[in-house]
């Protein structure tokens, strides 16, 4: 593998080239397009989280002003459109299938959530079809609910799914048990924890939105819609719900308001429009009301895990040992059985060297929304448990915990590195960012900032979390044995236009992470021209030949590389080109600063001159090469890319309130190159508010009847510019050794590794009052009454 | 949402009369509740009439020992004025926390007191600062005009024209903010007349209430001190997923004595 140099724009913080037409209100969202004749859809959805249908009665709707049509659950299995499908598949076990449950986008029986599809109203306005949908009158039969986990598994508890019973999708294991046992019956500590993972919910600023339209006369199909990833929507789509040729769909994902892993998925909503324009003639749109997307969006996290970390008496780590109880919601969505799975039980060595490591988890179905991949999938719940139990350890054994962690990482000159749990780390230094990140937080001086925070009535903590994630999905092959049903590569053309400009196809999808900056600056740099003579495509079906989209910081690592191969071909071809017009042979013709060069003379093409003759090739190699100048490249990684790196939070506890204000938050991060640090650095920042919301704001609840108490920012606790103090940011750099640019990927870290820190802090700040542990999210009001259950025991 | 009549009155009678022929119409203020609870579905009324152009409805003056503040006058209008900063700074500084710059220059005093949300703000304020509701009709006293959770002495139709606030010695307001919704977990509003000490709590309960043994303390001494360990029964206060009644007992314990420490500056 050769790696991409810099001529000069990789590495440069160039101003984000998108951002024009979003500030000024130019972006191009779904909700922000029309099509002729263009009806809406309302949905009708279930304000019960577990009922039979008995009937539904349409008449009233149908009647109302403006309805075009009202469609059932019955009228879509009639059609026979096929359910959602999943798109991983996880062993037990004993070897056996998981439970796999059929995910119509309309239910005809039974539904299992509160905001479950019932029926569509389609009415020529948004207004009249949303007052029509009221009129839908379904007489349900309810049924008992279970919301929880751990209650879905208990003998008795209502089932959400016949063909899956116990409630029970999955249980599987990933290492060696007898090892671990071993381990633990040899060791002087044996540390324990009990640990929740709160549930979240998305809340991408712009809320779902899809198209569907369909043109009789070509056959033609169309869905435009808020999505990660255009194409595996449309394979999704045309082989397993509608079996319509791939031709003849075409789906587009414009300009995207955030996604967070919410928009990775279809939807059943996008399956209802196409549905619906295909039966009717006329294109459909949906949007999401705010209140739809608390209901409807996929959430994320939701484990119960029980944790135990085996220690020698030098404090060396010998065993950990997971037992995980993972909610899935009331249905199976696109990649749910991975996320608490693969892309969790394979993190679990973290940066340490822990030798024998088994982790157990069960996925279960409650009458809740489906579970799926957020912002870090996996990994933030990886390293939430081996962070919570490494800093459990330290106190316990009172050592430092900066020195334990110190004592057990994998050495800097150990890699590659095979853990336990599957995975090989190609390289990193955790060293080297723990030591940045502690000097960065000046954890030396703490012990003074404590001692003044006291003066004025405050405790004061500190807390660290040396994370590590797994990015740049994913090596097809090991992504396959491990259960997926897609490939993981991703594509790329780079089309050079006759007078020199670049147009690069992308299959990665940008939806704020500033794709059309950071992949131009590495085309514009690897061919010499400006960044202005690169356009960057994306999103849609009918221009991009192919592509996995966008998640698991995965767009510059595996996106990226596609690209870089492609250019490659093309700085090739144009060598080949510019040899014929130099009458020199290609060996000897060098590219540098956009132009080719023979060797040692000063006899040169430039790239734009060889584009032409690639476009009007009158003096041409014809013999070996045909006219033009676009190349295309597949992309398969190598591996995963492992991003590392040490946050440090430091806080301020009002023990009369229990509110808890971060004073200071570090964070030194290892993504290995970095081509934009101004976007490096602001992906940083968002993760980390979003992790910082995790840790102390933001809990999707139900109650006991299925009903979302949370379902509007009155009560879900939205992380606020005024809940966080500003960052201070660095990066160390150990280069990934399997991509041509040398980068591992950004944009989950932030929410990865920054709740253990904030919880670590916290206990620290707690810890002379005796507080052992404070669950997510740490509240005023959860931590204040740690504080008075702890005082309630001194007392005692 | 439904369709609905908009009609913008003229006056004062104008609109009463509206109201008292049309059962199902609302007045409309800033729109700051009504609107999303009509959005949401919880509120379909026939007609919405704007009070926005009833120019008597809007403004602040001093008279004698009272600062009145008509009924249509913006949370932000309050927060600026010099005369409620010179008179009573708490007011202004309760009013300049309320929910944000969008909601405060649209919000108003009427919409929220007649409103009586049991986690707002002003409500403290009209108990706590012993003020007089001037309605249409009549005057009800602070005492007598919030009933419980969204339930005011009000009657149907009656509208608001403004509210009489009596201005104290010295007066602190503090607020312990929901997290996520940022309305009052627990506000509790301290005023101290010489002698006689008003302390009004809102978040904590079905609407707002005043705490006779705080009162009672600090008439005898105002200062933080004085009410220092006086337990507040959570009995009938709220439980919900940001706080049980027990925090929020212990709140009204911690803001009065923060809202002491803000009167006494
Ligand atoms: C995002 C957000 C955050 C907020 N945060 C806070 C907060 O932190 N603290 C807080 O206290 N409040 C908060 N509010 C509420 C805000 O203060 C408004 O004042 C309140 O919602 C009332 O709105 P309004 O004045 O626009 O009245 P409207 O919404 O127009 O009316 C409210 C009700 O009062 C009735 N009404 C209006 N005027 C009169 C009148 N003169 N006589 C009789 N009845 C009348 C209406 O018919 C309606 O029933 C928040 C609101 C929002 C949207």
């Amino acid at each position: 593998m050769v790696e991409v140099k810099s001529n000069g724009l990789i590495g440069q913080a160039v101003k984000r080239t998108e951002d024009l037409r979003f500030i000024t209100g130019r972006g191009q969202y779904t909700d922000d397009m029309s099509r002729r004749q263009m009806v809406y859809a309302a949905m009708v959805r279930s304000p019960l989280a577990h009922a039979r249908i008995r009937s539904v009665d349409t008449s009233a709707a149908r009647a109302a002003p403006g309805v075009i049509a009202v469609y059932t659950g019955a009228d879509m299995a009639a059609d026979k459109i096929g359910g959602l499908p999943c798109g991983w598949a996880v062993k037990n076990k004993d070897g056996s299938a998981q439970a796999e449950p059929a995910h119509p986008a309309m239910q005809v029986e039974r539904v299992r959530h509160v905001g479950d599809h019932v029926a569509v109203v389609i009415a020529e306005t948004q207004a009249e079809a949303r007052a029509a949908a009221e009129l839908v009158n379904v007489d349900y039969e309810e049924l008992p609910v279970v919301v929880d986990a751990r209650a879905a598994l208990a003998p008795g508890a209502p089932q959400v799914h016949a063909e899956a019973p116990n409630n029970l999708c999955f249980d599987w294991e990933l290492g060696d048990a007898s090892a671990v046992a071993a381990a633990f019956s040899k060791a002087a500590h044996i540390v324990k924890l009990d640990l929740r993972n709160n549930r979240l919910i998305p809340n991408a600023m712009e809320p779902r939105s899809c198209i569907g339209d369909f043109d009789s006369s070509t056959s033609e199909n169309t869905l435009i819609t808020a999505s990660q990833n255009p194409h595996v929507i449309r394979l999704l789509l045309a082989a397993f719900v509608f079996g319509i040729p791939e031709h003849k769909f075409r789906v587009v994902a414009p300009d995207v308001g955030g996604g967070f892993g919410s928009k990775i998925y279809p939807y059943p909503e996008d399956v209802i429009v196409l549905w619906v324009a295909r039966k009717i003639g006329r294109p459909v749109k949906w949007t999401a009301t705010r209140s739809e997307a608390f209901l409807s969006d996929a959430q994320g996290r939701d484990h119960y895990s029980h944790v135990e970390l085996a220690l020698d008496k030098d404090a060396n780590f010998l065993g950990l040992k997971v037992d995980t109880i993972a909610n899935l919601g009331g249905y199976l969505s696109t990649f749910a059985p991975a996320v608490p799975t693969y892309l969790y039980g394979t993190l679990l060595a973290g940066c340490y060297r822990t030798p024998a490591i088994y982790v157990n988890v069960k996925g279960v179905f409650t009458h809740t929304a489906p579970v799926d991949a957020y912002r870090g999938a996996g990994r933030p719940e990886a390293t939430f448990v081996v962070e919570r139990i490494v800093e459990q350890a330290a106190r316990q054994l009172k050592i430092d915990p900066a020195e334990l962690r110190r004592r057990n990482f994998i050495p800097t000159d150990g890699f590659p590195y095979q853990t336990p749990v599957a995975l090989t780390y190609d390289t990193g230094n955790y060293h080297a960012t723990l030591a940045s990140g502690l000097k960065l937080a000046d954890y030396a001086g703490f012990a003074a900032r404590k001692a003044e925070a006291a003066k004025r009535g405050k405790l004061r903590g500190i807390g660290i979390s040396t994370y590590i994630e797994a990015c740049g999905i994913a090596p097809s092959a090991v992504a396959g044995a491990l259960g997926a049903r897609a490939g993981l590569f991703e594509a790329a053309t780079i089309r050079v236009n006759p007078t020199g400009s670049v147009t690069v196809l992308t299959g990665s999808h940008s939806h704020g992470q500033g794709h059309e900056t950071t992949f131009a600056q590495v085309v514009a740099d690897m061919l010499g021209i400006p960044m202005e003579s690169v356009e960057i495509v994306h999103g849609d079906t009918g221009k991009i030949p192919f592509g996995m989209g966008t998640y698991g910081s995965r767009s510059l690592a595996v996106g990226g590389a596609a690209i870089v191969n492609a250019t490659r071909k093309v700085i090739d071809k144009g060598r080949r080109i510019a040899a014929h017009l130099l009458e020199a042979s290609a060996e000897d013709i060098e590219f540098t600063g956009g132009r080719y060069v023979v060797k040692g003379t000063d006899r040169a093409k430039a790239f734009g001159e060889v584009a032409f003759t690639a476009y009007v090739p009158h003096n041409f190699p014809h013999e070996t090469e045909e006219p033009g100048l676009e190349e295309s490249a597949f992309y398969d990684p190598k591996n995963f890319t492992y991003p590392a790196g040490c946050h440090v939070c430091e806080l301020e506890i009002d023990p009369d309130t229990g509110v808890v204000e971060i004073v200071k938050f570090s964070a030194s991060d290892d993504f290995g190159r970095i081509v934009n640090p101004m976007i490096v650095e602001g992906q940083v920042h968002g993760g980390l508010v979003q992790g910082i919301g995790q840790a102390l704001l933001e809990n999707c609840v139900y109650d006991e009847s299925g009903q979302l108490l949370t379902g509007s920012y009155l009560d879900y606790c939205m992380p606020r510019a005024d809940d966080v103090p500003s960052f201070q940011v660095m990066t160390e750099c150990t280069p990934c050794t399997h991509n041509a640019l040398g980068v591992k990927g950004c944009g989950e870290a932030g929410a990865i590794g920054s709740p253990p820190a904030v919880i670590n802090a916290i206990l620290d700040a707690l810890s002379g009052l005796g507080v052992t542990d404070v669950p997510m999210p740490a509240t005023p009001h959860v931590v204040w009454s740690a504080i008075r259950a702890a005082k309630g025991r001194q007392v005692a | 949402m439904h369709t609905f009549v908009y009609q913008r009155a003229t006056s004062l009678a104008d609109a009463v009369a509206v109201l008292k022929a049309k059962p199902d119409a609302r007045p409309l203020a800033g729109g700051m509740t009504l609107l999303p609870t009509m959005k949401l579905g919880l509120a379909a009324p026939s007609d919405l009439i704007d009070l926005s152009a009833i120019g008597d409805l809007r403004g602040i003056r001093r008279n004698g020992d009272r600062v009145v503040i008509g009924a249509m006058t913006r949370h932000a209008e309050v927060a600026a004025s010099a005369e409620v900063r010179a008179a009573i700074p708490a007011l202004a500084s309760l009013a300049d926390g309320i929910g944000d710059a969008q909601v405060r220059n649209r919000g108003t005093l009427g919409g929220s007191v007649a409103n009586s949300d049991p986690a707002a703000d002003y409500p403290a304020a009209v108990l706590g600062l012993d003020a007089n509701v001037l309605t249409d009709r009549r005057t009800i006293a602070a005492d007598q005009f919030f009933l419980g959770m969204f339930a005011t002495a009000l009657d149907a139709g009656e509208l608001i024209r403004a509210v009489e606030f009596r201005v104290p010695k010295r007066a602190g307001y503090a607020k312990f903010p929901n997290p996520a919704s940022r309305y009052a977990m627990v506000g509790v509003l301290v005023a101290d007349y010489g002698g006689s000490v008003r302390v009004a709590v809102t978040g904590a309960g079905a609407c707002a209430f005043r705490v006779p043994t705080l009162e009672a303390a600090l008439g005898k001494q105002f200062s933080a001190a004085a009410i220092e360990g006086i337990e507040v029964s959570a009995s009938e206060l709220n439980t919900d997923l940001h706080g049980s009644a027990e925090y929020r007992a212990h709140l009204v314990g911690v803001m009065a004595r923060r809202a002491v420490a803000a009167a006494l500056g």
